[in-house]
């Protein structure tokens, strides 16, 4: 099944409102989700028998940029019976002076999205909602900040010790 | 807004009252580096587990953020560092792909790069495998095959002048040529080899301790495997013929004759630790199998010759055009991955790069298949998943 056809079966089942639009400039073609129906369009395309993307192998939260003043999360999805990758992205405008974005969390969907999501929240610093267990999963839990956020400053103190290397 | 760590704090606060809260790790020898394990335990069995990472963490994204593509290569070799051939081999195979010269590499460097990445996923399942040993209770298979494998690392070592972290796949090429008479010492050392797999076979996988240590403990069911994202010895072990180096036939590949190892259950349940141990056993003699061919070609009609020069085709700019790419290929641990996203067209550098590390979603599965076993056949299950801290911190 190709892109276009998977495109067309989301438009079919969901609206058109559900695809915001796409990329197909690189080399892998990637769909940009509402993200709000995102659960919804994992869930479909994991079920339905003609494209079967059973296999979460990449979830990756993105900060674009001070400028761009957008967050986003973007899925790596795989099919293992029919050995096709299709790439699905959601992202949305947010000012970074108020809390974290949030987005939805599709564990109930693939549980791999459990480590991965709790992997975003802890250094993009994005919030998935109805995650089972959303917490710092390689930084130590009092850490201040989100360092793969672009704008992050290096602290200069770690619990009142001062860090000078 | 974080009510999910109360709630964590909450529940080992109220386990404390009724079972008993205990630490394994983070220096436990069983946990294979600083991974430490947080058991809920009803007297010997585990009623939950819930492991804690990030003690070994580098900040490699937010490295891979600030340097050009070429500098990044010796910190991908720190992942994996026990298979660090194929982390770089990903990564520059991304990078190519991405600049469009994959189509352009010598046929020469690309066998170079697939014997040295075999060679590497051997040393690999080799620790797998010893340290397995060691986890149950079997000393001697760990002494034999630290042995074997110091051969394979200072054939690397001879190769690329370090023993564990080689930097020696390039974007566009190789450091260096193979040394010369590497091809003859690669056939005596598979000749040596050999025989000592069949040595191992008698002394670790039809002993009779280590199967009723193994069989049947940890089963981890297909589907499961699958929607933890599970993949590499894990995922055929649950006896699903998954191989990326077939699925997408990248590199040379699609030229080489090897066979996929599935688990089939002869010892117990598809999927339980046996299984994934002797995928591992499998993929060995599968791996040698790929050394042999790879240096058929390499001595015979892709031989060394006075004017090959492996860095011929190295780029000089790194500059992609703005896209975003995801490789994917075949680690030692499973699919391992990485997500390049490239705006700026005039930079070497990445705006985003992640990792999609293969021990990190195979970890996550424990705390599902740990669930309800004796502490003792934990240790068989952490053992088994084969992980390395440092592809899971990064």
């Amino acid at each position: 099944m190709m892109f276009a056809e998977i495109k067309q079966l989301l438009i079919d089942k969901f609206g058109a409102d559900v695809i915001e639009g796409e990329e197909t400039g690189g080399l892998q073609p990637a769909l940009l989700i509402a993200p709000d129906s995102i659960v919804d369009v994992c869930l479909e395309v994991r079920n339905n028998p003609t494209t079967y993307f059973d296999f979460l192998s990449c979830l990756t939260g993105v900060d674009y940029g001070v400028e761009d003043g957008r967050f986003g999360v973007v899925y790596h999805l795989a099919s293992m019976p029919y050995q096709l990758q299709l790439t699905l992205k959601i992202s949305k405008a947010h000012n970074r002076e108020e809390a974290e974005p949030v987005f939805k969390s599709i564990t109930s969907v693939y549980r791999t999205a459990d480590w991965h999501e709790r992997e975003a929240y802890d250094l993009v610093g994005i919030f998935f909602e109805g995650h089972p267990d959303l917490r710092r999963i390689l930084l130590p839990d009092d850490w201040e900040g989100y360092p793969l956020r672009k704008d992050y400053k290096t602290a200069e103190y770690y619990k009142g010790i001062k860090i000078d290397f | 807004m974080n009510t999910a760590l109360d709630n964590y704090h909450q529940k080992i606060a109220n386990a404390s009252v009724e079972d008993m809260v205990l630490n394994m790790g983070p220096q436990h020898p069983s946990t294979h580096g600083v991974l430490r394990l947080e058991l809920i335990t009803d007297g010997e069995i585990v009623k939950e587990v819930i492991p804690h990472m990030g003690y070994l963490h580098r900040c490699f994204e937010k490295h891979a953020e600030s340097l050009t593509y070429q500098q990044t290569i010796p910190f991908t070799d720190r992942l994996d560092y026990l298979a660090s051939m194929n982390n770089s081999h990903a990564w520059v195979m991304g990078v190519e792909r991405m600049l469009g010269i994959d189509k352009d590499i010598p046929k020469r460097v690309e066998y170079i790069r697939v014997l040295v990445c075999e060679m590497n996923r051997i040393a690999s399942h080799l620790i797998a495998v010893g340290t397995y040993g060691i986890d149950i209770g079997a000393f001697t298979p760990f002494l034999w095959l630290f042995k074997d494998r110091e051969h394979i690392m200072g054939m690397l070592e001879w190769a690329s002048g370090s023993r564990m972290l080689y930097n020696y796949i390039w974007v566009g090429g190789l450091f260096y040529d193979l040394p010369v008479g590497f091809e003859e010492r690669c056939r005596e050392f598979i000749d040596y080899f050999k025989p000592k797999m069949v040595e191992l076979n008698q002394l670790l996988t039809d002993n009779q301790i280590f199967i009723s240590r193994t069989a049947n403990v940890g089963v981890l069911p297909r589907d499961v495997a699958i929607n933890y994202g599970c993949s590499g010895p894990m995922l055929r072990g649950s006896g699903l013929k998954w191989d990326l180096r077939r699925i997408d036939g990248y590199s040379v590949y699609p030229e080489l004759d090897f066979e996929i190892p599935v688990g089939k259950g002869e010892m117990g349940t598809v999927g339980d630790c046996w299984d994934r141990y002797k995928v591992r056993i499998d993929e060995i003699a599968q791996s040698i199998k790929i050394m042999e061919q790879c240096l058929d070609r390499l001595q015979n009609e892709l031989k060394r010759t006075a004017d090959f020069d492996p860095r011929a085709k190295l780029p000089r700019k790194l500059t992609s055009k703005p896209q975003d790419y995801y490789v994917r290929c075949e680690g030692a641990k499973g699919e391992l991955g990485f997500y390049f996203m490239h705006t700026d067209p005039r930079s070497e550098v990445p705006f985003r790069a992640k990792v999609r590390a293969p021990s990190f979603n195979n970890l996550s599965v424990l705390p599902e298949i740990a669930k309800g076993v004796m502490i003792a056949d934990l240790i068989a299950i952490v053992g088994s998943i084969d992980f390395v801290l440092g592809e899971v911190d990064r």
